[in-house]
Protein backbone atom coordinates (compact mmCIF):
# COMPACT_ATOMS: atom_id res chain seq x y z
CA UNK A 1 0.00 0.00 0.00
CA UNK A 2 3.08 2.39 -0.23
CA UNK A 3 1.96 3.60 -3.77
CA UNK A 4 -0.57 4.91 -5.73
CA UNK A 5 -0.51 2.22 -8.22
CA UNK A 6 -0.24 -0.37 -5.60
CA UNK A 7 -3.32 1.04 -3.50
CA UNK A 8 -5.26 1.14 -6.99
CA UNK A 9 -4.09 -2.01 -7.67
CA UNK A 10 -5.28 -3.45 -4.28
CA UNK A 11 -8.53 -1.26 -4.31
CA UNK A 12 -9.10 -3.10 -8.11
CA UNK A 13 -8.76 -6.36 -7.22
CA UNK A 14 -10.76 -6.36 -4.27
CA UNK A 15 -13.52 -4.50 -6.10
CA UNK A 16 -13.61 -6.84 -8.31
CA UNK A 17 -13.67 -10.31 -5.81
CA UNK A 18 -16.58 -8.46 -4.51
CA UNK A 19 -18.43 -7.83 -7.46
CA UNK A 20 -18.24 -11.42 -8.56
CA UNK A 21 -19.46 -12.44 -5.19
CA UNK A 22 -22.32 -9.95 -5.62
CA UNK A 23 -23.12 -12.07 -8.86
CA UNK A 24 -22.54 -15.04 -7.15
CA UNK A 25 -25.06 -14.12 -4.45
CA UNK A 26 -27.74 -12.42 -6.66
CA UNK A 27 -28.02 -15.93 -8.99
CA UNK A 28 -28.37 -18.13 -5.97
CA UNK A 29 -31.14 -15.86 -5.48
CA UNK A 30 -33.14 -17.03 -7.63
CA UNK A 31 -33.88 -20.07 -6.37
CA UNK A 32 -36.47 -18.36 -3.74
CA UNK A 33 -38.20 -17.78 -6.77
CA UNK A 34 -40.93 -20.99 -7.44
CA UNK A 35 -42.35 -19.88 -10.76
CA UNK A 36 -46.20 -20.73 -11.77
CA UNK A 37 -46.45 -19.89 -15.51
CA UNK A 38 -49.69 -20.87 -17.49
CA UNK A 39 -50.40 -21.37 -21.12
CA UNK A 40 -53.02 -21.47 -23.70
CA UNK A 41 -52.82 -22.67 -27.12
CA UNK A 42 -55.96 -22.77 -29.25
CA UNK A 43 -56.14 -23.68 -32.96
CA UNK A 44 -58.48 -22.00 -34.59
CA UNK A 45 -58.09 -22.78 -37.98
CA UNK A 46 -56.71 -25.26 -40.78
CA UNK A 47 -56.19 -23.25 -43.33
CA UNK A 48 -54.22 -25.62 -45.84
CA UNK A 49 -53.52 -29.24 -45.31
CA UNK A 50 -51.24 -30.37 -48.39
CA UNK A 51 -48.79 -33.24 -49.67
CA UNK A 52 -45.98 -31.04 -51.43
CA UNK A 53 -44.73 -33.00 -54.46
CA UNK A 54 -42.20 -34.08 -52.87
CA UNK A 55 -44.41 -36.09 -50.57
CA UNK A 56 -44.04 -34.30 -47.12
CA UNK A 57 -47.26 -32.81 -45.54
CA UNK A 58 -47.70 -29.54 -44.81
CA UNK A 59 -49.69 -27.50 -42.31
CA UNK A 60 -50.95 -23.74 -42.17
CA UNK A 61 -52.87 -23.04 -39.05
CA UNK A 62 -54.44 -19.86 -37.44
CA UNK A 63 -53.68 -20.38 -33.71
CA UNK A 64 -54.08 -18.47 -30.76
CA UNK A 65 -51.24 -18.26 -27.85
CA UNK A 66 -51.88 -16.82 -24.26
CA UNK A 67 -49.64 -17.12 -21.77
CA UNK A 68 -48.42 -15.44 -18.48
CA UNK A 69 -45.36 -16.62 -17.64
CA UNK A 70 -44.61 -13.01 -14.87
CA UNK A 71 -43.55 -15.51 -12.35
CA UNK A 72 -40.81 -16.21 -14.10
CA UNK A 73 -39.12 -12.90 -14.11
CA UNK A 74 -36.85 -11.74 -10.96
CA UNK A 75 -34.71 -9.65 -10.52
CA UNK A 76 -32.07 -11.12 -12.00
CA UNK A 77 -33.84 -11.86 -15.10
CA UNK A 78 -32.68 -10.83 -18.77
CA UNK A 79 -35.05 -11.81 -20.64
CA UNK A 80 -37.51 -14.99 -21.73
CA UNK A 81 -37.54 -16.69 -25.31
CA UNK A 82 -40.37 -18.54 -25.76
CA UNK A 83 -41.64 -20.64 -28.53
CA UNK A 84 -44.45 -23.26 -29.06
CA UNK A 85 -43.48 -26.38 -30.92
CA UNK A 86 -45.97 -29.21 -31.89
CA UNK A 87 -44.72 -32.23 -31.21
CA UNK A 88 -45.75 -35.95 -32.56
CA UNK A 89 -45.00 -39.67 -32.87
CA UNK A 90 -44.39 -41.16 -35.90
CA UNK A 91 -42.89 -45.13 -36.81
CA UNK A 92 -39.43 -43.58 -37.58
CA UNK A 93 -39.11 -41.22 -35.09
CA UNK A 94 -40.48 -41.81 -31.52
CA UNK A 95 -40.20 -37.64 -30.69
CA UNK A 96 -40.53 -34.86 -33.99
CA UNK A 97 -40.62 -31.70 -32.98
CA UNK A 98 -41.56 -28.91 -35.45
CA UNK A 99 -41.72 -24.97 -33.87
CA UNK A 100 -44.35 -23.03 -34.78
CA UNK A 101 -43.78 -19.75 -33.64
CA UNK A 102 -41.41 -18.00 -31.25
CA UNK A 103 -40.41 -15.06 -29.21
CA UNK A 104 -38.49 -12.37 -26.83
CA UNK A 105 -39.85 -11.47 -23.44
CA UNK A 106 -37.80 -8.48 -22.80
CA UNK A 107 -39.64 -7.76 -19.34
CA UNK A 108 -42.21 -8.87 -16.84
CA UNK A 109 -44.68 -5.82 -18.25
CA UNK A 110 -44.47 -8.23 -21.59
CA UNK A 111 -44.80 -11.42 -19.85
CA UNK A 112 -48.70 -11.75 -19.71
CA UNK A 113 -49.56 -11.88 -23.85
CA UNK A 114 -52.16 -12.84 -25.65
CA UNK A 115 -51.14 -13.68 -29.56
CA UNK A 116 -53.55 -14.03 -32.18
CA UNK A 117 -51.01 -15.65 -35.26
CA UNK A 118 -50.56 -18.48 -37.74
CA UNK A 119 -48.09 -20.37 -37.42
CA UNK A 120 -44.71 -18.20 -37.90
CA UNK A 121 -41.86 -21.28 -39.20
CA UNK A 122 -43.66 -24.33 -41.55
CA UNK A 123 -45.46 -26.79 -40.69
CA UNK A 124 -43.72 -29.75 -42.73
CA UNK A 125 -43.44 -33.55 -41.58
CA UNK A 126 -40.60 -35.31 -43.19
CA UNK A 127 -42.96 -37.76 -44.67
CA UNK A 128 -46.74 -38.01 -44.89
CA UNK A 129 -47.79 -38.88 -41.49
CA UNK A 130 -49.86 -35.84 -40.51
CA UNK A 131 -53.39 -37.02 -41.69
CA UNK A 132 -55.39 -37.90 -38.35
CA UNK A 133 -52.44 -37.29 -36.28
CA UNK A 134 -52.57 -36.45 -32.37
CA UNK A 135 -50.07 -34.10 -31.09
CA UNK A 136 -49.04 -31.60 -28.44
CA UNK A 137 -48.54 -28.76 -28.19
CA UNK A 138 -45.50 -27.55 -26.31
CA UNK A 139 -44.33 -24.02 -24.71
CA UNK A 140 -41.22 -24.16 -24.02
CA UNK A 141 -39.42 -21.55 -22.43
CA UNK A 142 -35.47 -20.45 -21.97
CA UNK A 143 -35.00 -18.31 -18.96
CA UNK A 144 -31.86 -15.76 -19.70
CA UNK A 145 -30.67 -14.26 -16.11
CA UNK A 146 -28.30 -11.37 -15.97
CA UNK A 147 -25.73 -13.41 -13.64
CA UNK A 148 -26.05 -17.23 -13.44
CA UNK A 149 -26.85 -20.59 -15.66
CA UNK A 150 -29.71 -19.98 -17.69
CA UNK A 151 -32.51 -22.65 -17.89
CA UNK A 152 -35.44 -24.23 -19.26
CA UNK A 153 -38.69 -25.88 -19.14
CA UNK A 154 -42.06 -26.29 -20.30
CA UNK A 155 -45.44 -26.94 -20.66
CA UNK A 156 -47.03 -29.89 -22.38
CA UNK A 157 -50.54 -29.64 -23.65
CA UNK A 158 -51.98 -32.42 -25.21
CA UNK A 159 -55.40 -33.32 -27.28
CA UNK A 160 -54.68 -31.89 -30.68
CA UNK A 161 -55.47 -33.54 -34.09
CA UNK A 162 -55.06 -32.84 -37.56
CA UNK A 163 -57.68 -33.70 -39.97
CA UNK A 164 -58.18 -36.53 -41.49
CA UNK A 165 -57.85 -35.44 -45.54
CA UNK A 166 -56.21 -32.76 -47.21
CA UNK A 167 -57.52 -29.62 -47.52
CA UNK B 1 2.26 7.72 3.17
CA UNK B 2 3.68 6.68 6.41
CA UNK B 3 3.62 3.34 8.11
CA UNK B 4 0.31 3.87 9.67
CA UNK B 5 -1.30 5.39 7.02
CA UNK B 6 -1.20 2.61 4.74
CA UNK B 7 -2.35 0.35 7.04
CA UNK B 8 -5.31 3.13 7.13
CA UNK B 9 -5.61 2.88 3.97
CA UNK B 10 -6.23 -0.65 3.27
CA UNK B 11 -8.59 -1.15 6.27
CA UNK B 12 -10.37 1.65 5.20
CA UNK B 13 -10.69 0.46 1.64
CA UNK B 14 -12.02 -3.26 2.77
CA UNK B 15 -14.24 -1.61 5.10
CA UNK B 16 -16.01 1.08 2.44
CA UNK B 17 -15.81 -1.32 -0.03
CA UNK B 18 -17.88 -4.56 1.94
CA UNK B 19 -19.97 -2.08 3.17
CA UNK B 20 -21.27 -0.55 0.26
CA UNK B 21 -21.52 -3.88 -1.13
CA UNK B 22 -24.23 -5.02 1.43
CA UNK B 23 -25.88 -1.82 0.84
CA UNK B 24 -26.07 -1.93 -2.77
CA UNK B 25 -27.01 -5.88 -2.85
CA UNK B 26 -29.41 -5.37 -0.33
CA UNK B 27 -31.26 -2.34 -1.84
CA UNK B 28 -31.16 -4.16 -5.30
CA UNK B 29 -32.79 -6.76 -3.89
CA UNK B 30 -35.35 -5.36 -2.19
CA UNK B 31 -36.14 -2.85 -4.92
CA UNK B 32 -36.13 -5.95 -7.77
CA UNK B 33 -32.92 -4.13 -9.55
CA UNK B 34 -30.09 -5.23 -10.84
CA UNK B 35 -29.21 -1.66 -11.96
CA UNK B 36 -29.61 -0.18 -8.86
CA UNK B 37 -27.10 -2.57 -7.43
CA UNK B 38 -24.62 -2.04 -9.80
CA UNK B 39 -25.27 1.61 -9.55
CA UNK B 40 -24.76 2.13 -6.03
CA UNK B 41 -21.86 -0.19 -5.86
CA UNK B 42 -20.48 1.71 -8.51
CA UNK B 43 -20.60 4.90 -6.64
CA UNK B 44 -19.23 3.09 -3.60
CA UNK B 45 -16.03 2.17 -5.55
CA UNK B 46 -15.70 5.50 -7.07
CA UNK B 47 -15.75 7.07 -3.81
CA UNK B 48 -13.55 4.83 -1.79
CA UNK B 49 -11.03 5.15 -4.68
CA UNK B 50 -11.16 8.89 -4.18
CA UNK B 51 -10.82 7.88 -0.26
CA UNK B 52 -7.92 5.57 0.00
CA UNK B 53 -5.79 6.07 -3.67
CA UNK B 54 -4.69 9.90 -3.32
CA UNK B 55 -2.01 10.36 -0.94
CA UNK B 56 -3.97 12.40 1.52
CA UNK B 57 -2.38 15.02 4.50
CA UNK B 58 -4.45 12.56 7.14
CA UNK B 59 -2.47 8.90 5.79
CA UNK B 60 1.17 10.99 6.81
CA UNK B 61 0.34 12.36 10.62
CA UNK B 62 3.29 9.40 11.78
CA UNK B 63 6.01 10.21 10.05
CA UNK B 64 9.49 8.21 10.92
CA UNK B 65 11.65 9.88 12.95
CA UNK B 66 15.17 8.70 11.37
CA UNK B 67 18.36 9.15 13.90
CA UNK B 68 20.59 11.87 13.50
CA UNK B 69 23.68 10.99 10.80
CA UNK B 70 25.91 12.09 13.34
CA UNK B 71 24.34 8.80 15.68
CA UNK B 72 24.62 6.66 13.19
CA UNK B 73 28.41 7.50 12.64
CA UNK B 74 29.38 6.38 16.19
CA UNK B 75 28.33 2.93 16.19
CA UNK B 76 29.62 1.98 12.38
CA UNK B 77 28.40 -1.37 10.35
CA UNK B 78 30.44 -4.80 10.90
CA UNK B 79 30.76 -5.24 7.37
CA UNK B 80 34.36 -6.34 6.63
CA UNK B 81 34.62 -9.14 8.22
CA UNK B 82 30.98 -10.95 7.06
CA UNK B 83 31.84 -9.96 3.45
CA UNK B 84 35.24 -11.76 3.86
CA UNK B 85 34.00 -14.87 5.27
CA UNK B 86 30.77 -14.95 2.34
CA UNK B 87 33.19 -14.90 -0.64
CA UNK B 88 35.39 -18.31 -0.83
CA UNK B 89 32.20 -20.45 0.88
CA UNK B 90 30.25 -19.51 -2.23
CA UNK B 91 32.60 -20.31 -4.71
CA UNK B 92 33.76 -23.94 -3.91
CA UNK B 93 29.98 -24.49 -3.36
CA UNK B 94 29.69 -23.86 -7.28
CA UNK B 95 32.99 -26.47 -8.97
CA UNK B 96 30.27 -26.28 -12.05
CA UNK B 97 31.57 -23.34 -12.96
CA UNK B 98 35.14 -24.26 -12.73
CA UNK B 99 34.97 -26.99 -15.26
CA UNK B 100 33.02 -24.89 -18.30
Amino acid sequence: MHSFGYRANALLTFAMTILALMCTLASLSDNFNSPTPSAHVKVVNINRFQKQPKGNDEVSMQLNISADLQSLFTWNTKQVFVFVAAEYETLKNSLNQISLWDGIIPSKEHAKFWIHTSNKYRFIDQGSNLRGKEFNMTLHWHVMPKTGKMSADKIVMSGYRLPDEYR
Amino acid sequence: MDWQGQKLAEQLMQILLLAFAVVAFATGYISGSFQMMVLIYAVGVVLTTLVTVPNWPFFNRHPLKWLDPSEAEKHPKPQEAVSAKKKPAKNSSTPTQEAS
